[in-house]
C-alpha cells in the first residue's frame, strides 16, 4: 500500500466515524461540530485528488459559513445549554434503511460507470488546474450555463429570505 | 548570494544524504522541520511582541510600562510565563469538557496556519500553493470557530454573549475582507502569495488604496481587538468569550490574539506593501527578509496604535459599519477595478510606453480611480453628516482647577 492510500484510509476511517456521530448524538451543538470532522475529511480527499482549489472552497463555504450558520441557529434554540431533549419521532431505523438503500443504488449505478474502475488521466505537464477550471466556467461551451444558474438559484434564495424576514408596512 | 536559510537547509541536505537516508525520507524530514522552525518562530516572536505592545501601550499612555526585568523590562514576558504555567486550571461545573479544552488549541493553531503562506524572502515560504489567498480566509474561518466553541462550551452566560457577538462581528467582516482580497488577485492575476509579491514592483497600496484600508479595517476586526473588542469587552461582560479560562489555557487565548496582530500586519505587508520586494531584495535574498520584517512591524506600530487611541464601537454601529459602508464600498470598487483592469490590459500596448513607466502608469490609473471611488463616496455620505449632536445635559464640573500660586503668575 502507498502512503497515499494508508492517508485515504485513515481519512475515510475519520470522516465516517463523524458522519455516523453527526446523526447520533443527542445534543445539536456536538453534532454540528462532527459534521465540521466530516466535511474537513471531504477537504483532505479533495487535497489528495490534487484538487487543491476545491479543498479550500471546501473549508471557506462549508466549515467557514454554512457549519458556523448551524451553529448560530443550535445556538438561538431554547435548550442550548442542556444535553438533550425528547425524541419525538421513532423513525430513526427508516433513515438508516433509506440511507443504506440509497448507498447501495449509488454503488449500483456507479459500477457500470466505466470512470469507476479505471485510473484517472494524468494532468498534462505544466497546466494550472485553477485557470482550466475558471476557463471552464466562464466559456460558452463548457459550464456557463449551469454556472449562471446556480448564481439565478442563489440570487433567488437570497430575496426570499429577504421577503420573508421584511418587516410588512402597516 | 543565497538566503541563510537555503544554505542551512542545503547543507542538512547533504548531511543527512551522506547518512545514507533516502532522498525521499531527506525531503519529508526537511519539510517536517521546516514545518516545525515556522511555527516556533511565530510562537517565539510572541515573547517579543507582548513586550513591544506592552512597552508601546504604557509609553503612549505615558507610563513606563514593563522595566523591572531585564534591559528596558525586555525580559519581563519570561516570568509571566512561568507565572501562567504554575496557574491552576479551572474547568467550570457543567462546561463541555472536550469542547472546552479543544477551543484554544484551535485558537492558537488557527493562527499558526497562516504562517504557511507568509513569503519571507523569494525562495522562503512554507508552502506557495495556488490558492494562498482563499487559504487565508479558510484558515481565519477556523479562528470564529474556536471562539464561538470556547464560548458555548463555558456554560456561561457572558462568555455565550461574547460568542454571539463574536459569530455576529467576524461573519460579517469576512464579506468585504474577501473582496478586499480579490482586488490585489485581480492586479496580479494569480492566488500565489509569491506571485502577488512579485506583481508589486509598485506596491498595491500605490495602486488601489481604498482595498488596503478596507482589508487593515477588516482583518483588525477579525483579530477581535480594540476598537473591534466586542467579543471581550470587559466593562460589559466580564471577559467574553474567555471569561472562564484560566492558567495555560488563558494564555493560549492570549498568545493566539497577540499572533493574529502580528500575523495581520505581516499579510498586509505582504499584499499591499510590497512583502519582501525592495532595492537589492532579488540578488541578496537576506535583504528582502529585513524588508520584510521592517514593513511587517511598521504597519504593526499601525495596529498598536490604533489599539490605544480608539474607543470600543457598540455592536450595531460595528454591524452596520460592515453592511452597510464596507460592503457596498468594496463591491463597487471590485467591479470599478475589474473594468479599468480589462480596458488596460486591451489599451496598454498601443499606448507605446517605456518598459519601466508601465507599473507606474498601470498604478497612476488604478489610483485615479480610487480618487474617484472616494470622491463619490464622500459625496454620497454627505447628507448623512452628524449636524449637531443632541446635548444630554449641561456639564457641570465639580472639581475646579485651583488657582495657580500668587508667585507663579507674575
Amino acid at each position: 500500500m502507498t502512503p497515499v492510500q494508508l492517508i485515504f484510509l485513515a481519512v475515510a476511517a475519520v470522516t465516517l466515524a463523524a458522519a455516523l456521530m453527526v446523526v447520533l448524538t443527542r445534543n445539536l451543538i456536538h453534532a454540528a461540530l462532527w459534521l465540521i470532522v466530516t466535511l474537513f475529511g471531504v477537504a483532505v480527499f479533495y487535497v489528495l485528488l490534487n484538487a487543491g482549489f476545491f479543498a479550500v472552497v471546501q473549508v471557506v463555504v462549508y466549515i467557514g459559513a454554512i457549519a458556523i450558520l448551524f451553529i448560530f441557529a443550535a445556538m438561538l434554540t431554547r435548550r442550548v445549554m442542556q444535553d438533550t431533549g425528547p425524541q419525538l419521532n421513532a423513525g430513526s431505523w427508516l433513515a438508516g434503511l433509506v440511507a443504506v438503500l440509497s448507498f447501495g443504488g449509488l454503488v449500483a449505478v456507479l459500477s457500470q460507470w466505466p470512470g469507476f474502475s479505471s485510473q484517472a488521466a494524468a494532468l498534462p505537464e505544466g497546466a494550472d488546474p485553477l485557470v482550466q477550471l475558471g476557463t471552464a466556467l466562464v466559456s460558452p461551451d463548457a459550464y456557463v450555463l449551469p454556472f449562471e444558474l446556480a448564481s439565478v438559484l442563489l440570487v433567488a434564495a437570497m430575496i426570499g429570505a429577504i421577503t420573508v424576514s421584511l418587516e410588512k408596512k402597516p | 548570494m543565497d538566503h541563510p536559510i537555503t544554505i542551512i537547509a542545503r547543507w542538512l541536505e547533504t548531511l543527512m544524504l551522506g547518512w545514507g537516508l533516502a532522498p525521499g525520507a531527506v525531503t519529508t524530514i526537511l519539510t517536517l522541520l521546516g514545518a516545525a522552525v515556522v511555527g516556533a518562530f511565530g510562537l517565539g516572536l510572541v515573547i517579543f511582541t507582548i513586550w513591544l505592545e506592552r512597552k508601546l501601550y504604557a509609553r503612549i499612555q505615558d507610563r513606563l510600562g514593563p522595566n523591572r526585568v531585564g534591559p528596558w523590562g525586555i525580559l519581563q514576558t519570561f516570568p509571566d510565563m512561568i507565572k501562567i504555567f504554575t496557574k491552576e486550571f479551572i474547568t467550570p461545573d457543567g462546561a463541555d469538557k472536550v469542547v472546552y479544552n479543544l477551543a484554544p488549541i484551535l485558537s492558537v493553531s488557527a493562527v499558526l496556519l497562516t504562517w504557511a503562506v507568509i513569503p519571507f524572502a523569494p525562495a522562503i515560504i512554507g508552502t506557495d500553493v495556488n490558492v494562498g489567498v482563499l487559504y487565508l480566509v479558510a484558515v481565519g474561518s477556523l479562528g470564529a470557530l474556536s471562539i464561538i466553541m470556547a464560548g458555548w462550551s463555558s456554560n456561561n452566560k457572558y462568555a455565550m454573549l461574547g460568542a454571539f457577538r463574536a459569530v455576529a462581528q467576524m461573519v460579517s467582516y469576512e464579506v468585504p475582507m474577501v473582496l478586499a482580497l480579490l482586488i490585489p488577485v485581480l492586479l496580479a492575476q494569480t492566488m500565489k502569495m509569491n506571485g502577488l509579491v512579485e506583481a508589486q514592483q509598485v506596491w498595491f497600496i500605490f495602486y488601489v488604496p481604498i482595498a488596503a484600508l478596507i482589508f487593515f479595517i477588516t482583518s483588525l476586526a477579525e483579530t477581535g481587538r480594540a476598537p473591534f473588542d466586542l467579543l471581550e469587552a470587559e466593562s460589559e461582560l466580564v471577559a467574553g468569550f474567555q471569561t472562564e479560562y484560566s492558567g495555560l489555557k488563558f494564555g493560549m487565548f492570549y498568545v493566539g490574539e497577540f499572533l493574529h496582530a502580528f500575523t495581520i500586519s505581516a499579510l498586509t505587508a505582504t499584499l499591499f506593501l510590497g512583502g519582501w520586494q525592495g532595492l537589492g531584495a532579488e540578488r541578496f535574498p537576506i535583504l528582502g527578509t529585513i524588508f520584510f520584517f521592517i514593513k511587517t512591524f511598521a504597519v504593526y506600530f499601525v495596529v498598536i496604535w490604533i489599539r490605544i487611541s480608539l474607543p470600543r464601537l457598540r455592536i450595531d454601529q460595528l454591524l452596520n459599519f460592515s453592511w452597510k459602508f464596507l460592503t457596498p464600498l468594496a463591491l463597487v470598487l471590485l467591479l470599478a477595478t475589474a473594468i479599468v483592469e480589462k480596458l488596460w490590459l486591451d489599451l496598454y500596448p498601443s499606448l507605446n510606453l517605456v518598459v519601466g513607466a508601465v507599473p507606474w502608469v498601470h498604478a497612476g490609473v488604478h489610483f485615479v480611480l480610487n480618487l474617484l471611488i472616494l470622491w463619490g463616496m464622500l459625496n454620497l455620505l454627505k447628507p448623512h453628516k452628524v449636524k449637531t449632536r443632541r446635548t444630554v445635559a449641561e456639564p457641570r464640573p465639580v472639581a475646579v482647577a485651583p488657582e495657580p500660586p500668587v508667585s507663579e503668575i507674575s
